[in-house]
């Protein structure tokens, strides 16, 4: 059965409250999910204050500000932070989203971090992203061709490759299936918005010849029907794409397939 | 513990290659019902508000009856299947085959006594 509570291990605990910072007149109070799992202790909700006026306008700005001068233990991935690598997706007052490119100025009050979601947590902000990376391996995110020709680069057509905006824009980040109720409960069997907006983009690839194996593949209860159009997915997209959508137009192949 | 690689953990056994014509089902049970539902509605209004002997005259009649039964089949159908959806996402194991069953049973109840009683007004 779905559990609806956490078990006793996971229940967070009030953490450690840090110093204000001296002499600040622009202080942002910050509660951020801790899990240390070398220490065999509960998660905990650290409350940090931060110098708006020391500080840069994004969250990550101001998670980098801590732990660079409050707590360097502080675990959480980033890397480029503008949007592009989709490391440092984490719960921001509610919302999946990229640290990086969520501002301090859209959250009211306290701003509380939490890691994505319904994932197996390594450590702090960081979650276990092993079985989300081998679903997406799973939809074969590359082109599959059974001929050899053209010798030579595959042309695509100016109508055919703007089929693919809106879908090769996604960086990967989770913030969609961590979002999504349906890869909550059963996240081991359906693949999820992610993977399924991958799997999209190469079936609608006009380069791509392996378009029924791939329809094949997704035919499943669990793989692609756990969607119930619930759409989290679209509302929480930090790069404003529509895994939704993808997923409808795979179902409508699927329909247009069969009948 | 198993030694699975990732990869065979995401894959399991592959495809069932079902699934289409599940989706296809309440593509066309939810037409049916947008179509049936405001009928059922008007025909059932319509014969309310009359005497016991006056309603079960009415719903004596052809359409009324006919429209009553088709909207019968198709919601029970719908809803069952839209149930089954619930308890497979919520529902798994062993418990997950006998509320199946029992949700399956339940349904053919639902129908096969509606359409008796309507039946036996009609007939």
């Amino acid at each position: 059965m779905v559990q609806f509570n956490l078990p006793k291990n996971s229940r967070i605990m009030t953490g450690k409250t840090w110093p204000k910072p001296d002499g600040a007149k622009n202080v942002r109070k910050f509660q951020i999910y801790r899990w240390n799992p070398d220490d065999g202790k509960n998660p905990q909700a650290d409350t940090y204050f931060v110098d708006m006026d020391k500080c840069g306008p994004m969250v990550l700005d101001a998670l980098i500000k801590i732990k660079n001068e409050i707590d360097p233990t502080l675990t959480f991935r980033r890397s480029c932070r503008e949007g592009i690598c989709g490391s440092c997706a984490m719960n921001i007052d509610g919302i999946n989203t990229l640290a990086c490119i969520y501002g301090m100025d859209e959250i009211k009050g306290d701003v509380k971090i939490y890691p994505l979601p319904h994932m197996p947590v390594v450590k702090d902000l960081i979650p276990d992203l092993t079985h989300f990376y081998a679903q997406h391996a799973s939809i074969m995110p590359w082109l599959e061709t059974a001929t050899n020709r053209p010798q030579k680069e595959w042309r695509q057509s100016i109508e055919d490759r703007k089929k693919l905006d809106g879908l090769y824009e996604c960086v990967m980040c989770a913030s969609c299936s961590t979002s999504c109720p349906s890869y909550w409960w059963n996240g081991d069997k359906y693949l999820g918005p992610a993977a399924l907006l991958h799997a999209y983009r190469w079936i609608i690839d006009s380069r791509d010849e392996a378009t029924g194996e791939r329809l094949d593949q997704l035919e499943d209860p669990f793989k692609l029907y756990r969607c119930h159009t619930i759409m989290n997915c679209t509302k929480t997209c930090p790069k404003g794409l529509n895994p939704a959508k993808a997923i409808g137009e795979i179902k409508k192949m699927m329909v247009e397939r069969a009948h | 513990m198993s030694f699975l690689t990732d990869r065979k953990r995401a894959q399991g056994a592959g495809s069932g290659r079902q699934g289409t014509h599940h989706h296809w089902q309440m593509m066309v049970s939810s037409v049916a019902l947008a179509v049936l539902a405001p009928i059922f509605v008007f025909t059932f209004g319509y014969g309310l508000g009359g005497s016991y002997e006056e309603v079960l005259a009415y719903f004596g009649k052809p359409f009324p009856a006919i429209v009553a039964a088709l909207t019968l089949i198709v919601t029970v159908t719908h809803f069952t299947h839209e149930a089954n959806e619930a308890v497979e996402d919520y529902v798994h194991g062993t418990a997950q085959k006998l509320t199946l069953i029992g949700l399956q049973v339940f349904s053919y109840l639902l129908i096969g006594a509606g359409l008796f009683a309507i039946a036996r007004i009609a007939l």
